[in-house]
């Protein structure tokens, strides 16, 4: 009677810390475990500043994936991003990635403007069409120097 | 020939030498306990006889000498293979040492839960046998806090021959007991010798109940044996240490009270 | 006079190393039973019981109220450069990678980490020790493999419970009560909170169940060798307020440890 009792507390005390991990796990945490459905594409970038590993991908505002990997091109001096998408969203080969900015202190984020060709891009394969990171400090060097003139 | 013989000698003690820290608590011990008999240990405070009984159980390491237990030596054996040679005999400690968080049942039936692969029924039979053997019989359920010292010791007793041990160690058994509940224990220790025909080792400090147990006595006095006898020889001996532990006389030396309390803490 | 003093610092040395090296010993002897199956689950059961279900409530209220003062904190800071939307991440980041952890540790030496040193001390001292080893029963395996594998198993769930209820705390103060948006309170943590966070306050919290069940047990079982030790009710209880001080010393610093190493 007091044994089970004890088993059966300890049961619901299980049970709870597998329900609380699972929701830091995968809503939090936003592990892809159960998912392999992504794919990888490259892009590069003249300048990625302040872009992160794990940081999102976006399509028209919505989260359609993340930030794999970043590395340098040695020859070109470019940055490689590795990009994972969710399966089932077809990005076309003329598709526009670029590094945008949440507010003007965020986080920076990859956004995806689709295009309209009909092509798409094979898992693996390189968006081509890219724009690097704003940078604040740039613009407003310009400007001043601009205005100065 | 030889070879019964040296069945009939228990445990030897041989050359024994302990230290705690730098002092030296015993001093060229040499003991054999024989099949069959209840030995008694006695000396006062201090006199190392605790420090004896747990150098033979393996719970202390000697500095020097040699102790073999059923013609093992157990000195310098590992770990597991000290377990295995201790779940032949039992141990009831001073205070009894049970599980305060277990009940008198499941303290008792600890070593066959641990060592055997008996169901629990056989197990409660054998339970409630070795408390009729120390009559508390219907105390199963009860948890140690409820129980009396001399209830204790009892209850501490029957989980040490709940495996049947050829050999059993009694530390103190009347120590913090009144005469009556003491005489009671002593009777079960001496029962204990004729009815299953075990070796006993008890150490103790009380005469009365030491010449009431015991087939012989080994009398130890600040790490030394003074001497090893049946009752009548120690009480015929002459030694004059001897003589005044028996008459409780305290002990002819100036004892420097300073030097008395280093000795105690050990720190020169 | 300076030779003297130079040996009490010798003699203090040499006892440091050898205390290091019995808690070494100690810890490998421990796991050496760990890794070696079977084990009585019921007595795991229980110790599950006492560590971790048992501490839930408790782990629930701090995690609400750190949760809530962690949010409050944020909010202050943050408005002035009008970006609460960061408060979300703040609070997810803050929670999960540090303070997670690290107050459940705490809360668990206090409530189990003391009550062990002292149930293993008052067992030394009243020989039941001497007893389980007289009966051939190991007292490693019989008193520290359930405590190991009972906190290894809770200290991670307790986390997660404290995570969780500081994520709620956090919402209370920083949607219902300031005014931040329920959306991006919640987007801006799953956002910037990752699964390598997760596992970083996962990771902590299994080396502080083995900490806490080390330094508890370890002094606790030491106790009539150790210089602080010595036996009685006085050595107990000075044994386990070494415990607490020590173990909780020791989750800071290993906290900050691992920190640097997996960051």
């Amino acid at each position: 009677m007091k044994k089970s009792m004890l088993e059966f507390t300890v049961g619901v005390f299980m049970i709870v810390g597998l329900v609380s991990f699972s929701y830091l796990a995968i809503t939090v945490g936003g592990t892809d475990w159960f998912s392999d459905q992504n794919y990888k594409v490259k892009a590069r970038f003249n300048s990625i500043a302040g872009l992160k590993e794990g940081a999102v991908v976006e399509i028209a505002g919505v989260r359609v994936g993340k930030v794999e990997k970043i590395k340098l091109d040695k020859n070109e001096f470019e940055a490689e991003v590795l990009l994972s998408i969710v399966n089932g969203i077809k990005l076309q080969d003329d598709t526009i990635a670029s590094i945008r900015t949440a507010g003007i202190i965020g986080d920076r984020f990859v956004n995806i403007k689709p295009g309209g060709s009909d092509e798409t891009i094979n898992p693996g394969g390189m968006i081509i069409e890219t724009e690097s990171a704003i940078s604040l400090e740039e613009l407003i060097s310009k400007y001043i120097f601009e205005s100065g003139k | 020939m030889e070879k019964k013989k040296t069945i009939s000698e228990v445990i030897k003690v041989r050359d024994l030498v302990s230290h705690y820290g730098e002092r030296q608590i015993l001093n060229d011990i040499n003991l054999t306990i024989k099949q069959g008999e209840v030995m008694v240990i006695m000396g006062g405070s201090g006199s190392g006889k605790t420090t004896l009984l747990r150098t033979m159980l393996g719970l202390n390491t000697p500095t020097n000498g040699d102790i073999e237990l059923m013609n093992k030596s157990i000195i310098g054996l590992s770990t597991p293979e000290l377990y295995k040679i201790r779940q032949q005999f039992g141990v009831s400690f001073q205070g009894g040492a049970l599980f305060s968080s277990m009940s008198v049942r499941e303290n008792i039936q600890l070593p066959l839960n641990e060592h055997t692969r008996l169901d629990q029924k056989t197990m409660d039979i054998m339970c409630r046998l070795k408390l009729e053997v120390v009559n508390l019989s219907g105390f199963e359920n009860l948890m140690p806090a409820e129980l009396s010292g001399g209830m204790l010791k009892r209850v501490a007793l029957a989980r040490a021959i709940i495996m049947d041990p050829k050999l059993l160690f009694f530390d103190e058994p009347s120590a913090g007991l009144d005469p009556v509940v003491s005489a009671e224990l002593d009777e079960l220790i001496v029962k204990l010798k004729n009815a299953m025909n075990m070796t006993i080792i008890v150490v103790t400090h009380e005469l009365e109940s030491a010449f009431r147990i015991a087939d012989r006595i080994t009398v130890l006095d600040q790490g030394s044996v003074l001497i090893t006898g049946t009752v009548d020889e120690v009480k015929n001996c002459e030694n004059e240490r001897v003589q005044n532990l028996l008459n409780r006389r305290p002990r002819n030396e100036n004892v420097d009270a300073d030097e008395y309390l280093k000795r105690l803490t050990g720190s020169m | 006079m300076i030779k003297e003093s130079v040996t009490r610092f010798g003699r203090k040395g040499v006892d440091f190393i050898e205390t290091t090296g019995m808690m070494g010993v100690f810890l490998f002897n421990c796991f050496y039973h760990v890794f070696r199956p079977p084990h009585k689950i019921f007595s795991i059961i229980k110790q599950i019981h006492f560590i971790g279900a048992r501490s839930t409530i408790v782990i629930v209220f701090t995690g609400l109220f750190t949760g809530m003062v962690l949010a409050l904190q944020g909010y202050h800071n943050l408005k002035d450069f009008g970006s609460t939307d960061l408060l979300g991440s703040a609070v997810g980041l803050g929670l999960i990678q540090e303070l997670g952890p690290v107050l459940t540790a705490l809360m668990v030496i206090g409530r189990a980490g003391s009550a062990m040193c002292a149930e293993i001390g008052i067992m030394r001292h009243s020989e039941q020790i001497d007893a389980l080893e007289c009966m051939g029963i190991d007292p490693y395996r019989f008193l520290m493999v359930p405590k190991f594998i009972a906190a290894i198993i809770s200290l991670p769930i307790l986390t997660f419970i404290f995570d969780i209820a500081g994520i709620l705390g956090g919402y209370l103060v920083g949607v219902v009560l300031m005014g931040v948006s329920e959306g991006s309170y919640f987007q801006g943590m799953y956002n910037s909170v990752d699964w390598a966070d997760v596992q970083l306050g996962f990771v902590k919290s299994l080396i502080f169940a083995i900490l806490i069940v080390w330094i508890a047990t370890f002094k606790g079982y030491f106790l009539h060798i150790l210089k602080s030790g010595g036996h009685g009710a006085e050595g107990v209880s000075r044994v386990t307020t070494d415990t607490v001080v020590l173990s909780s010393v020791m989750i800071l610093a290993s906290d900050y440890l691992v920190g640097t190493i997996m960051l």
